[in-house]
Order: structure tokens, then C-alpha cells, then sequence
């Protein structure tokens, strides 16, 4: 049976005319998490070095993590691999056969949104308090 | 059977397994990283350095970079293949792909070689 509708390629433009499958929402954060973290790690190398590098060095990326630039870096990082880590889990879990069904991958989206969205609230926290 | 000449090995379903056994290496050291500075109270530079010039944590930390190395690829190729094609970018769309995925490729070589230097150059 051939279905003449069926779209072959999505348009920037008609994403915002679809009502977004949370599930659909789920997994295009879990990629937009990847391409920050891929980026990211620039960042995190480069503090790696500095902090291990010396005394001076380790002082200095404290005090730029400590700025308010530097909080809101660190948090965006930490968020995007907190979400990165938590929709992975999920990931492992479907492919253990878990939560396969349509009414079980929806559940397994909302848990990873919530339990995400406490991991980032708590790397916000955990970076405002130093 | 199409093969794929940029994929990470040259095969999906190995693609597959590599991108789940790098996910379960960097969820532990993601997962010993945060320990190590949620356990301790404050970090001094002489705790956070001889964590690290223990041979065991640089193995992790190396194996942990090749890791993301084979993970990122897998992903970022997904993208490149998802998005980078002639409907969304004309005729060109292949050369804009390859460029693309050079430039991945060079970015993941480069985070390889610094974390060494980081690791043992000084």
C-alpha cells in the first residue's frame, strides 16, 4: 500500500506546524545536548589544563567559574550533560526492550524530562553555591 | 548492501554497539568525576592534582577521550547525514557533508592529542 502523504522531508518551517510528540522532544534535546557537549569539551579541556597545570592556574579557573559569565557556562555544560546522560539511560533501558511499546516510550520521555530537569536545577545550585 | 564509507566502522550495527559500550564508559567516569567533587568538601589544587597523577584516573581519563571520540563520531555523523543533504542544502550538499565531517573529525584528533599533553606533558 503506497502512501502519497507521507512526508519525505521536513522543512525547518513545518516544524513549528506540527504539535511536537513529547517523545519527539526528548530525543531532539537528547541531540542538541550532543552537539553542545561536543563543543563543550573544548571547555572542559581547557580547564583541565589550567586547574592541573598549577596552584595559580587552579585559583584562576575557580575564580572564572565563580563569575557570573563563568556560572552560566558551567551550568549550560553541566546541564546539557546532565540531560545528555539521563536521556542515555534511557536509551540503554529501550534497548534492554524496556518501555517499547508507544504508551511506555511516552512514559520513559516524561521521566526523562522530569528527572533532567531535576538534575539541571541541582547543577544550578551546585554552581551558584561554588 | 550499501556500505557507508564515513561511518565509524564501516557498519551500522557495530556503529550501534559502539555508540552503547563508549555510553556506559562515560557514564561511570561522568559518574566518578561528579562523585570526586560532591564527596569533597572543598577541592584544593593538591587534592585535584594527585587525584589525577594516579595512573589509574589518566588510563580512565585517555580511555574516557578515545571513548567520546567514537561516540561523538557516531553521533555527529548521524546529524551530518540527517541534515546535510541536497534537499535542505542543494547540489552541494555532499561537499558541504564531507567539510563537515573533516572538520569533526580534526576537532575529536585535536581533543585526543591536548588531554595527552594534559595528562603527561607537563
Amino acid at each position: 500500500m503506497k502512501n502519497d502523504h507521507r512526508p519525505i522531508n521536513v522543512d525547518p518551517s513545518d516544524l513549528m506546524a506540527f504539535a511536537w510528540p513529547i517523545t519527539a522532544l526528548a530525543s531532539i534535546l537528547h541531540r542538541i545536548a550532543g552537539v553542545v557537549l561536543f563543543v563543550g569539551i573544548a571547555f572542559g579541556l581547557y580547564a583541565l589544563q589550567i586547574s592541573l597545570a598549577s596552584e595559580a592556574g587552579f585559583e584562576s579557573l575557580k575564580s572564572m567559574i565563580k563569575s557570573p559569565f563563568g556560572m552560566f557556562v558551567t551550568w549550560g555544560l553541566l546541564a546539557a550533560l546532565g540531560y545528555h546522560f539521563v536521556a542515555g539511560i534511557k536509551h540503554l533501558l529501550l534497548d534492554f526492550g524496556v518501555a517499547e511499546t508507544l504508551e511506555g516510550s511516552q512514559f520513559a520521555a516524561k521521566v526523562t524530562l522530569l528527572f533532567s530537569a531535576i538534575v539541571i536545577v541541582v547543577a544550578g545550585i551546585w554552581v551558584i553555591q561554588g | 548492501m550499501v556500505s557507508q564509507v564515513t561511518s565509524f566502522s564501516r557498519n551500522g550495527l557495530s556503529d550501534f554497539i559502539i555508540q552503547r559500550v563508549t555510553a556506559v564508559i562515560l557514564a561511570v567516569y561522568t559518574l566518578l568525576l561528579v562523585g570526586f567533587l560532591v564527596m569533597s568538601a572543598e577541592v584544593s589544587f593538591a587534592d585535584w592534582r594527585s587525584f589525577f597523577d594516579q595512573t589509574w584516573m589518566q588510563v580512565f581519563t585517555l580511555l574516557a577521550i578515545l571513548a567520546t571520540c567514537a561516540h561523538a563520531w557516531v553521533g555527529m555523523w548521524t546529524i551530518g547525514t540527517d541534515y546535510i543533504r541536497p534537499h535542505y542544502f542543494g547540489s552541494g550538499a555532499d561537499g558541504i557533508r564531507l567539510m563537515y565531517q573533516l572538520i569533526c573529525i580534526l576537532t575529536l584528533m585535536v581533543y585526543v592529542i591536548w588531554s595527552v599533553k594534559i595528562l603527561w606533558g607537563n
